[in-house]
């Protein structure tokens, strides 16, 4: 029981550690850099969750993070590197704009229309990862770099279509798809200026931890994820699992795309590229794959995102530090892996602290 | 457009012009990429390393007025951020894949970073070596305008590949990568070979990204650079971990590089941003043709990737 305890408190401890040194050094960063680091820390703490008018934007930028997330970390349970988040969130957007103007064109009710570009954005997002995976496992093409790659040629169809077929010819500055109508746009929340896409998030990272972690499939995808040869010997079909987890995870991003057009821009343009992707993979990273980590993290790095502006404005800081931020927290969090089991603190030995846990636990019990 | 007057001729006269101009990243990263996987572990990071290159280059030549300088400096700049990966990337139960991802993040925030205030004013370019002399047609002219780091690199590729094949530190390098075991057991420290390897490596990325910012396009910009880096990845896969294959491969991703630009300024450009996708479509073809489930690919070091206990 103690060493279920110790396990957890490793589990907890090292990537909090990772956070913390990972904000040293970013303050250390910007003392170089001249600015005062306690200054930008609570700048971004007042940015990010200083406020409940901030922290609703916190919330805003967290919702296509946590989608976008699961786009990295469901593949990852079965031992795959995706890092197309990006490809399959700006394709499932352009597709969400498409059915919507459709569905819109032929007159159906706003839910039908909003369930329409959930769908084509999942599967458009879908198929996209699905086709990562089918290269994975039928050509041994290396995911990573394939995903990748499409990620730049997922952007080159989205420029292509708002510069052409889909172009409404009155966005001159900036060529975007025609508008989705007002009416059929995703609302917010009761009170705030938050939207249905934070439902979307959650509700999506519930149920990736649950199909992972309490169903067959789950259980099968992470067997084949330990070890590829054994899942086969035991008769697992690989291939179709790698299908299935890479088209989910794709669908998780591709919903991210739908959620930013149906709440946010309202059309397809290059501002759909906005980076969720890479943040998504950052989030996946930290949250060890975790889905249900995932959507702490993501309210962490939404937060983040969202004091960019005000680094800029009080402190003179390029807009590229938050994405310095990102890299360090990245680098940090990647080496304390390295720590689990080693760390003195953590190894299993009677500490006198150690009756204390149990007994909290024991009492509701 | 000075095509204008060749006609049809303009297109496959533009691409060897694109080819020549914008083939210098690519082989360098790809040279680069190359020494670090003979050595047994991948850095994907290369693309942050090629924009720290091209940043720390173009504000190094305005600064000083000496873009020799910048090149040298965009090199060490580069090794920087190798030193990062290499220590990193060698830590137990650190994904070296990973480590990549989160090093494009940091160098090119770094890059954006530092290079906010270098957007603006105009660095002094590296000087052009001029072939096309004999030719009295202007677009031939402008068309054989080389960069002395092109000619570097051509040069740097068959020197690589007799330092591996001839040299005892290629041999090295090669034992590292091939089998780790058997190099720990002729008392080689595995550490250092690939903390080497990979810092030379990223190296020559940084000059890769040199080339980005003063040469071709010959400017410092967030967009300079496209995914070269990474493409240089699958370039060095397509290569076989071979340098002069490489130098090849670099060329004919230059040359795919250029064909949106080249139709573009033939008056085609429907298709224009699908054009320009091509090296990447180019790339995940040339992957998919040449890696299969069933075997290993041929010429690739044998600890490739592998998790280090």
């Amino acid at each position: 029981m103690s060493d279920r305890w110790r396990s957890l408190l490793e589990k907890i401890c090292i990537p909090v550690g990772a956070l913390v040194a990972a904000l040293v050094i970013f303050g250390l960063f910007c003392a170089l850099a001249g600015a005062n680091p306690f200054g930008v820390y609570y700048s971004i703490y007042r940015a990010a969750f200083g406020s409940w008018s901030s922290f609703q934007n916190t919330l805003i930028q967290a919702s296509p993070l946590m989608l976008s997330a699961l786009c990295t970390a469901l593949p990852a349970r079965l031992g795959l590197v995706i890092i197309g988040n990006e490809g399959a969130l700006v394709l499932g957007g352009l597709a969400a704009v498409a059915g919507g103007l459709t569905l819109g064109g032929w007159g159906l009710p706003t839910p039908g229309v909003q369930l329409g570009m959930a769908l084509a954005g999942m599967l458009v997002g879908g198929i996209w990862i699905a086709i990562v995976g089918a290269l994975r496992h039928y050509r041994a093409v290396n995911e990573t770099i394939s995903s990748l790659l499409m990620n730049y040629i997922a952007i080159a169809l989205l420029n292509h279509m708002v510069n052409g077929p889909m172009k409404d010819p009155s966005s001159l500055n900036k060529p975007s798809t025609f508008p989705i109508p007002e009416m059929h746009m995703l609302g917010n929340l009761p009170g705030s200026r938050v939207h249905y896409g934070l439902v979307l998030g959650l509700v999506a990272c519930g149920l990736a931890y649950f199909l992972i972690q309490r169903t067959t499939f789950g259980f099968a995808a992470r067997t084949a994820g330990g070890n590829v040869r054994a899942a086969r010997v035991a008769g697992l079909p690989v291939g179709k699992l790698t299908l299935a987890i890479c088209f989910l995870g794709g669908a998780c991003a591709g919903l991210a795309g739908m959620v930013e057009v149906a709440a946010v821009h309202g059309r397809a343009n290059e501002s759909l590229n906005a980076n969720y992707g890479y943040g998504g993979v950052l989030v996946a990273f930290i949250a060890r794959h975790n889905p249900l980590a995932a959507s702490l993290v993501a309210l962490l790095l939404g937060g983040i995102l969202a004091s960019g502006g005000i680094l800029q404005r009080s402190h003179g800081l390029p807009d590229a530090t938050v994405m310095v931020f990102q890299g360090i927290v990245f680098l940090s969090v990647l080496y304390s892996d390295s720590l689990y089991g080693k760390l003195p603190i953590f190894k299993a030995r009677p500490p006198k602290v150690r009756p204390a846990p149990p007994m909290a636990t024991a009492t509701p019990v | 457009m000075a095509s204008e007057a060749l006609g049809w001729w303009g297109i496959p006269l533009a691409i060897l012009a694109g080819t020549l101009r914008g083939s210098a990243p690519f082989l360098f990263v790809s040279l680069g990429e190359c020494l670090t996987e003979k050595s047994g572990k991948i850095n994907l990071g290369l693309e942050g390393t090629l924009l720290m290159g091209a940043m720390s280059a173009y504000a190094v030549s305005y600064l000083t007025g000496s873009p020799w300088l910048g090149v040298i400096v965009a090199g060490i700049a580069g090794m920087f951020l190798g030193v990062i990966h290499g220590w990193l990337s060698q830590q137990p139960r650190v994904n070296d894949v990973a480590v990549g991802i989160a090093m494009i993040i940091f160098g090119s925030g770094l890059a954006f970073f530092l290079g906010k205030p270098f957007i603006q004013p105009s660095a002094p370019q590296l000087p052009v070596i001029s072939l096309g002399a004999w030719s009295q047609m202007p677009q031939v002219q402008s068309a054989l305008q080389i960069s002395p780091l092109f000619l570097a690199g051509v040069a740097i590729a068959p020197l690589m590949q007799w330092f591996f094949r001839s040299s005892r530190w290629g041999l090295l390098v090669r034992a590292v990568g091939d089998s780790p075991d058997a190099a720990r057991a002729m008392g080689i420290s595995i550490f250092k070979v690939r903390m080497a390897s990979i810092v030379a490596g990223s190296f020559l990325a940084g000059i890769g990204g040199a080339s980005l910012s003063l040469f071709y396009p010959g400017s410092w910009s967030e967009r300079i650079s496209s995914g070269q880096g990474l493409m240089a990845v699958a370039l060095v896969i397509f290569a076989r971990w071979s340098p002069v294959q490489c130098l090849y491969a670099s060329l004919l991703f230059g040359g795919a590089q250029a064909i949106g630009p080249a139709l573009q300024s033939v008056g085609i450009d429907a298709y224009y941003y699908l054009f320009n996708a091509s090296p990447y479509i180019l790339t995940l073809i040339i992957m998919i043709v040449t890696c299969s489930p069933k075997r290993t690919l041929t010429g690739a070091p044998g600890a490739l990737g592998q998790a280090q206990e």
